[in-house]
């Protein structure tokens, strides 16, 4: 028995839900948003980087009430060995502009503020509710869902589901098949809190403006990983992640891991003196596009990283989310206008406003990358960092060998690891899966 | 010894997070086994919670209170049958103050 009929149902109140969500309230649907969490963001982990141009679609004035720590002005970008660190940093006053485009945000904080919004533009939000199944009609389409509150089914036109990269339902369901371990990353983070003014200090900071510092190197055990490290107002998040396939093989541990990246020489004066108060631990989709699923059916779509949609390159997630989230809604209140159904055929709409977006795009132009650094994690992430180490100490290090001498010492140094030949194929083979 | 320190370390991590377990109903669970495959083995060293554990007679078992939902073991055993794994209910498990 059907309980309650609703335009649409949408599973999850993470960044893509939430976009999802209040796109279509906003346009008039009648619209039902599960969640499992106590409270949205109860159950969600991120860095946390928000880029300003993706939200401002959604609510083009957030930045009038969201919980926003600090907005970036500077980004390092580390190679590590054991004991040292070689980086390229940026910094520019540029970043401190009337509409900065990016912030660093705290997840649990930030979902709550979305779901606050979602709810004022009409959508009925339940929390404390985890979907059990997808219901389908004999002829397969998906009707509505259950969950673990009451035993009756809720029906929808459209189920979307913003389920995160676990992705029970829709596995379950056969919608799509579920993440391979060498196509997820499992992220470790600690939060660090230090007073305002020490984390300005240590960092050069004035007010809200915030660094971010990412790493790859040694930290990783030889697994193709990275480190970061974000300021927010009043503390640090700072966390490890690597493939999972990798931790398996290796079998490392990710907090043995962790705590190595808090004690390396570069990283432990950052936060010295902090006090612990959450360790969070999820999964990244990190395939990339040769990941990403089959994206509607008959009464469905996927959205955000339960769809992979993860850009493990430039770090970027919750951007290429909220945007699914948005662009399916629109697809969605455009079969509404115009009374069609929501059948795969019409469905198909969504698909193809996300290949014209850059969310596509930008997967598509990597999509050798995720196998590249998978096959020669070693050689990109402990080699060559060792080799860079090696070369940057013999560069700066004024002991009476000729210039010459030095120079001739690093490019051997390069062929012995690699030979000439491995050298000259990583470069090639890193140029043409980043063009 | 190494393992002894390591288990201390983790739960000084877990100490500072919030959970609601739902009693007497864990959300994972490991199947009888004699021995366990190399995955369900990893999990003991790869679970960032340290729920599996080895026990004396060389199997693996769970204890999911510390559980923080990440996936990372249905990834790597649930295809294979060797565990169960569903969410807590609604409500129940981690709870992220930051996340
Ligand atoms: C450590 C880490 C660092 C990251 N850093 C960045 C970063 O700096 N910048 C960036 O852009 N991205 C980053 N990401 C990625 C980003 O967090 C994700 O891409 C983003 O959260 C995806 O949003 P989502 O809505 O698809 O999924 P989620 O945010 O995971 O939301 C899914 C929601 O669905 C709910 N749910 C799932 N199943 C059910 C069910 N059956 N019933 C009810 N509710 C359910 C969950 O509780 C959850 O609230 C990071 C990720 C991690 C783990
Ligand atoms: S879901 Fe993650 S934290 Fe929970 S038992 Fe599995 S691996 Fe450990």
């Amino acid at each position: 028995m059907i309980e309650e009929e609703f335009d649409a149902i949408v599973i999850g109140a993470g960044m893509s839900g939430n976009a999802a969500a209040y796109t279509m309230a906003s346009h008039g649907l009648k619209v039902l948003q599960l969640e499992r969490g106590e409270y949205p963001g109860s159950k969600n982990v991120q860095g946390a980087i928000m880029y300003a141009n993706m939200l401002e679609k959604i609510i083009p004035d957030f930045r009038d009430d969201a919980p926003l720590e600090r907005h970036l002005v500077e980004q390092r970008l580390w190679v590590m060995d054991d004991t040292s660190h070689t980086g390229i940093h940026h910094r520019s006053d540029h970043f401190n502009e009337a509409k900065p485009n990016r912030y660093t945000i705290i997840r649990a904080q930030f979902d709550k503020w979305f779901s606050r919004k979602v709810r004022e533009a009409g959508a009925t939000v339940l929390c404390e509710t985890t979907v059990t199944e997808l219901v389908r009609d004999g002829r397969d389409r998906v009707i509505g869902v259950r969950t673990d509150r009451s035993g009756g089914i809720i029906g929808a036109d459209v189920v979307v589901l913003a389920e995160g990269v676990c992705g029970l339902l829709g596995t379950r369901a056969g919608l799509r098949s579920m993440p391979k371990p060498e196509t997820v990353a499992l992220a470790v983070k600690e939060m660090h809190f230090l007073p305002e003014e020490v984390i300005e200090q240590r960092f050069g900071l004035n007010g809200d403006e915030g660094c971010v510092i990412e790493a790859v190197g040694t930290i990783s055990h030889g697994m193709a990983g990275l480190g970061f490290l974000y300021t927010n107002k009043e503390s640090i998040s700072l966390g490890v992640g690597c493939l999972v396939s990798d931790f398996a093989a290796a079998m490392e541990s990710p907090y043995a891991l962790l705590d190595a990246f808090k004690n390396h020489p570069s990283i432990r004066p950052l936060i010295a003196g902090s006090e612990v108060k959450e360790y969070a631990a999820h999964l990244i989709p990190e395939g990339g596009y040769k990941a990403i699923p089959q994206l509607f059916g008959d009464g469905w779509v996927v959205v955000g990283d339960a769809a992979q949609l993860n850009n493990a390159i430039h770090r970027e997630g919750s951007n290429l989310a909220m945007t699914s989230g948005r662009i399916a809604a629109e697809a969605i209140v455009q079969l509404k206008r115009r009374s069609h159904p929501m059948t795969k055929r019409n469905l198909s709409l969504y698909k193809i406003m996300l290949d014209n977006s850059f969310v596509v795009k930008d997967l598509r132009k990597y999509k050798d990358m995720p196998a590249l650094l998978h096959t020669n994690s070693c050689n990109f992430f402990t080699t060559y960092p060792q080799l860079l180490s090696k070369a940057a100490q013999n560069f700066l290090r004024v002991d009476g060998t000729p210039k010459i001498d030095k120079e001739k010492a690093t490019t051997a140094a390069f062929v012995k690891a690699r030979s000439r030949w491995g050298l000259v194929s990583d470069a090639v083979r890193l140029a043409c899966a980043w063009r | 010894m190494t393992m002894a320190v390591t288990k201390l370390r983790v739960e000084d991590k877990l100490y500072h997070n919030r959970y609601l377990v739902d009693p007497g109903r864990p959300h994972i669970k490991v199947r009888p086994h004699e021995k366990p495959s190399p995955n369900l083995l990893a999990l003991t060293r790869v679970c960032p919670a340290k729920c599996y554990e080895l026990n004396d007679a060389g199997q693996v078992e769970i204890t999911p209170d510390g559980c923080m939902e990440c996936g990372t073991c249905r990834i790597l055993c649930e295809a294979s049958g060797e565990i169960e794994w569903n969410y807590p209910r609604g409500g129940f498990g981690v709870l992220f103050k930051f996340g």
